[in-house]
């Protein structure tokens, strides 16, 4: 029963934790660089939606000054937090997308086992020409 | 004094503003002097500000006016003063050395952007060595990042391999930033306070906490990443080695440094408190972590034929030894460990600022077949190079000497003689690498009729600043040992 | 700066400056041959000002700079310095005017090459005899590998580059893995490393951790060429003879013998190390050296390697005589320094002379060369027998006084080991002069004379036989060192 229980009251964090292993997974396991994104995403937004929970003060309000005395707020700061780090999430994004552009222009896939042939040819042309500039 | 009251805010808003300033000009001699006048400013700054904390001991700066636990505060003690002055110190150096070695390996119009970027990173290692906020590191974290990859990306114009790199590094250091965050939540959680010096009170108060430590637990695996510490060092090699020269030798001297200096800071300062676990830790797991990196470092450098590489993987073995040094949980350990960031800033500098010159020179890529027999055609830039691979080896009258002595110093204290034998063992094997390149490039005959472009004077003055401080330092250690102790002092308290 | 600070300070400059005149005067062959010779001349000079000044007592010291609490750069002349520093300089003049005729005879094309590190590397044997700290003592012991490592390989060979890699391979790794931590827990426990007479180790220092302390030099120490780590000095002897000649019967290997006896007196102290018994096993381990090197000795035909095993058994001697850490032992320890030097460096001439002048290199086909080449076959017996330990020539001195100490300390066993090598060195030594003497000639030989590699063993010869009577000038010295 307590287990039950244990799970119930904490729902939100049950829910983090498998956005957050869903993200990672797909980070590691998936081939495609975009997809991969796209995981790193979804792990960070679990993190965002862990941030928030823990703000929420049961019973209290958003917070504004009512004008009452003894009203419960909800704790602010982590909404702020996550506000930036959503920022950052997104520039990360976008730095991410750009390189996948660079990457697709210059080998012409983004395909992780694609990518890691190429790479292998480049060491060794490297290796048999004693040269690479390219 | 308006200035003098606010360096710690202006170490990081000047290169910012600058950085936004760089990025519309567009001549790239222009960019380029004012980055050099940026980092200059900030040398100077760092400088006054080891004055103010000599008086002060410890620097508290409350942004806004808005003090701590509110407020974002920036924290200057002992610790990291050097720390600053030698991002500072390096930050120029490596500026000066950008001149004419980005301009030969990236495109001429994405010159200025490059040194925005550049000023960026500069900025952000500031603020991550100076915040004591653990939010506001997460930040400064995601900016270095960021900028770094960027940087590491325009390494491309030589070599596509390189945006396979920064993608690596994007995605792991994203994952280790993320890391990071959820650790700040749950200590957030546990403590309702960001700022590290409020954290450390508030743990002392509640005793053991299950969600302090599990969040101390993921903050520390975040920052292993940044930090290039063993298992999770698999971003820096790829990242090190395909990069432009110059962005090499700035991200291989300070970048990981700062990273660690906080690793230490959190170890020492905050777990510190939860005693039952900081010797399990220290013990158990980073010192067998350290010296796995220490012997996987200098064994596959060993093997390395593609020079950067060889010395990024040896950068690994050397975080190895740092770290090392830390969890000997003794105040000689961290004071030795303090003194090899700062050695090995300016040698790791050094190497790979010598690399590039050579790649330069040859016009390819630096390994052990093109590098056949150029030492005796760049003869300058090679003797700086063979004194800085020295230094790495830890050879008297070098600054890698000094590092050498007090590590040994505190292995010793601790009476095992497995470590000692650990210490000198990895050391002796690092002969093996060093040795075989200088053998390559000074013994051996060109693979093919070498046809060297002029060693460039600017990079090689650059390369020759590093060295010297390398010998200085070495002959007299003064300076760097007693900041050493002093950082100890202020990070695990005298013992 | 004193005058005897002036004089250390050209000591110590003039190899150096005399290496950048050979590259200066690279094209001329006579003006580049001659630096060497002169400054020979003049270190020697300057080494025996010194001598006379640490016999009258006075201290001759430069300190440069202070690397860390305890470490300094510091040259402050010991008793046992002293006379290293007046057998490295004066061989060198000898040995510098030896290789003149020794390759201009060979025809070698990169003599200036050959000149340059030649002088470099006597410069770290002279640093090293007047270091007064053990971290200068160090540095300039690895400026001396690295600077015979050209030497060794000077022929290009696929041989010599695998000669060279050995050589640098055990001396390299076993200083950094041994030696240097060893110098850094000295300093650990003693705070400092500067020598002084009595030792440094404080008395505190756990007794159980003594013999490993010393270990750790005795093996750190390559150079020494104790039995499991001597296999690149028989290798080294690719080299052209005038190197083996200087650095493997005297600059190089004295070194490391030098380096050990100086720990030995200047950082244990001898009453430390008599007294704990922590020596013992090193005792016995250069006893096993002395007879199994003697013996393999024996079965070389090639008279370099035999010479090279035979210098082997010898700096055990001196090891032995560390060891045992009796006033006699050390004394007769130092002694043997001076005079092994005079008697192997005559040996190993003889041998270039032999080759240059006959081409000959095995001692099987020495038969008969004795009535062609009776200036060199002389020199070769009498060097042998001050070797062997025969009166009245000077290793018959050195000898004495480390059987004297094999009996002080209560070993007397050392006295048959020390015996038994001496008829071994009797068999493996005087059959080459035997062969050359008493056996017909086999074949025709063709003989050219070089007259600079014929009277520097005349003269090196001769000197081993001074020595046995000007013995008390030398114990001038080594009583310095021995008494409190």
């Amino acid at each position: 029963m307590n287990v039950i229980y244990l799970i119930l009251s904490n729902w939100n964090f049950i829910a983090v934790i498998m956005l957050m292993m869903a993200g990672l997974y797909i980070v590691i396991s998936n081939q495609n660089f975009i997809k991969k994104l796209v995981g790193l995403s979804i792990f960070q937004s679990s993190v965002f939606i862990f941030y928030i929970s823990i703000g929420k003060v049961s019973g209290g309000t958003a917070p504004i000054l009512t004008g009452i005395a003894d009203t419960i707020y909800s704790n602010p700061l982590p909404h702020v937090l996550i506000l930036t780090a959503i920022v950052v999430g997104v520039a990360t994004n976008a730095l991410g997308l750009a390189l996948v552009v660079r990457i697709n222009e210059a080998f012409n896939s983004i395909e992780e086992k694609t990518l890691l042939s190429h790479k292998i040819e480049d060491s060794r042309h490297e290796f048999e020409k004693g040269d690479s500039w390219k | 004094m308006l200035i003098l009251d606010n360096i710690p805010a202006l170490l990081v808003a000047i290169p910012l503003l600058m950085s936004a300033i760089v990025s519309v000009i567009s001549s790239d001699r222009i960019a380029w002097l004012f980055a050099l006048l940026t980092t200059l400013v900030c040398l100077f700054m760092a400088y006054e500000l080891i004055d103010i904390v000599s008086a002060k001991q410890i620097l508290s700066y409350a942004f806004g006016g808005w003090e701590p636990p509110w407020g974002i505060a920036f924290i200057v003690d002992s610790a990291n003063v050097y720390l600053i002055l030698l991002v500072s110190f390096i930050s120029v150096i490596a500026t000066i050395y950008a001149h004419t070695m980005l301009a030969r390996e990236i495109a001429v119009e994405d010159l200025p952007k490059a040194y925005a970027v550049w000023l960026l990173t500069i900025a952000s290692l500031f603020g991550l060595s100076m915040t004591g906020d653990a939010f506001n590191l997460f930040v400064f974290l995601e900016i270095s990042a960021l900028s770094s990859i960027t940087l590491i990306a325009l390494g491309a114009g030589q070599d596509r391999r390189a945006l396979i790199a920064a993608y690596n590094y994007l995605i792991i250091g994203a994952i280790g930033a993320t890391f990071y965050v959820i650790g700040v939540g749950y200590l957030y959680a546990a403590t309702g306070t960001l700022n590290l010096l409020n954290i450390i009170e508030r743990l002392n108060e509640l005793g053991t906490n299950q969600a302090a430590i599990t969040g101390l637990a993921f903050m520390l695996a975040g920052i292993m990443v940044k930090a290039g510490i063993f298992p999770v060092h698999i971003w820096l090699p790829a990242a090190y080695s395909y990069a432009p020269s110059a962005v090499s030798s700035l991200l291989s001297a300070v970048a990981t440094k700062v990273a660690i200096y906080y690793f230490a800071r959190l170890i020492f300062g905050i777990f510190m408190n939860i005693t039952q676990l900081i010797d399990f830790f220290l013990l158990y797991v980073l010192m067998p972590v350290s010296v796995t990196a220490i012997f996987y470092g200098t064994i596959a450098a060993i093997y390395q034929t593609d020079i950067k590489r060889l010395f990024a993987l040896s950068s690994i073995a050397q975080i190895g030894y740092i770290t090392f040094a830390f969890s000997l949980n003794s105040h000689s350990g961290v004071s030795s460990g303090v003194i090899h960031i700062i050695n090995h800033a300016l040698i790791k500098g050094a190497l790979f600022m010598a690399v590039g010159i050579f790649a330069l020179g040859i016009g390819k890529r630096a390994t052990m077949v093109s590098l056949r027999g150029v030492g005796r055609q760049m003869p300058i830039t090679f003797a700086g190079f063979v004194i800085a691979g020295l230094a790495l080896i830890g050879v008297p009258l070098t600054a890698g000497f000094i590092s050498k002595l007090y590590l040994f110093k505190a292995v010793f204290e601790t009476g095992n003689g497995l470590f000692v034998a650990i210490i000198a063992i990895s050391s002796a094997l690092s002969v093996l690498y060093l040795w075989k390149i200088f053998e390559v490039m000074w013994l051996q005959e060109p693979y093919q009729p070498l046809k060297i472009e002029k060693e460039p004077a600017v990079a090689y003055i650059s390369l020759w600043l590093m060295v010297i401080a390398i010998i200085v330092f070495g002959i007299y250690s003064n300076g760097v040992s007693s900041s050493g102790i002093l950082a100890a002092n202020a990070l695990i308290g005298a013992r | 700066m004193s005058s005897l600070q002036l004089i250390l300070a050209i000591s110590l400059a003039t190899p150096l400056i005399s290496a950048l005149a050979v590259l200066l005067f690279h094209k001329n062959k006579n003006l580049r041959d001659i630096c060497g010779p002169i400054g020979g001349i003049i270190t020697f000079t300057t080494a025996i000002v010194i001598a006379l000044a640490i016999i009258d007592g006075q201290v001759v010291s430069i300190t440069l700079w202070h690397i860390a609490p305890g470490i300094e750069l510091s040259f402050r002349v010991t008793a046992l310095g002293t006379l290293f520093g007046l057998v490295a300089s004066g061989l060198w003049i000898l040995a510098s005017i030896y290789s003149v005729g020794y390759m201009r005879g060979s025809k070698d094309k990169n003599q200036t090459r050959f000149n340059f590190y030649y002088a470099v590397a006597i410069h770290a044997a002279m640093a090293i005899s007047y270091s007064g700290n053990l971290m200068m003592l160090f540095i300039f012991y690895e400026v001396l590998t690295f600077s015979t490592y050209p030497l060794v390989t000077h022929n290009q060979t696929k041989s010599a580059k695998d000669a060279g890699r050995l050589y640098m391979g055990i001396l390299v790794s076993t200083s950094l893995l041994l030696f240097l931590p060893a110098i850094l827990w000295v300093w650990v426990v003693s705070g400092t490393l500067n020598l002084t007479r009595g030792g440094i180790i404080p008395v505190d220092f756990p007794s159980y951790l003594l013999p490993i302390l010393l270990a750790m030099f005795a093996f750190g120490i390559g150079k020494a060429a104790l039995i499991p780590i001597h296999r690149w000095l028989p290798a080294a002897m690719v080299a052209p003879t005038p190197v083996s000649a200087l650095l493997h019967a005297v600059a190089v290997v004295k070194a490391g013998v030098f380096s050990f006896l100086t720990i030995v007196v200047y950082v244990f102290g001898t009453e430390l190390l008599s007294s704990s018994g922590s020596a013992v096993w090193l005792v016995w381990l250069a006893a096993f050296t002395i007879l199994v090197s003697s013996i393999i000795a024996i079965t070389k035909d090639d008279l370099k390697a035999r010479l090279a095993y035979s210098t082997i058994s010898q700096l055990s001697y001196i090891v032995l005589g560390g060891a045992l850490a009796t006033y006699a032992a050390i004394e007769g320890a130092a002694l043997h320094i001076v005079m092994h030097a005079t008697a192997k460096i005559t040996l190993f001439f003889c041998a270039g002379a032999i080759y240059v002048n006959a081409h000959i290199k095995k001692i099987s086909e020495l038969d008969g060369l004795g009535t062609r080449l009776p200036h060199i076959f002389i020199a070769f017996f009498i060097a042998s027998l001050s070797i062997i330990g025969i009166p009245p020539l000077g290793g018959s001195w050195s000898k004495f006084l480390l059987m004297v100490g094999s009996v002080d300390s209560g070993i007397p066993l050392i006295l048959g080991v020390l015996a038994v090598s001496s008829l071994l060195n009797v068999y493996y030594l005087l059959e080459p002069c035997a062969r050359a003497f008493f056996k017909p000639a086999q074949k025709e030989f063709h003989i050219e004379n070089h007259t600079l590699t014929i009277f520097p063993p005349l003269i090196t010869a001769t000197l081993s036989l001074l020595l046995f009577f000007a013995v008390d000038w030398v114990r001038l010295l080594t009583n310095l060192m021995v008494m409190p």
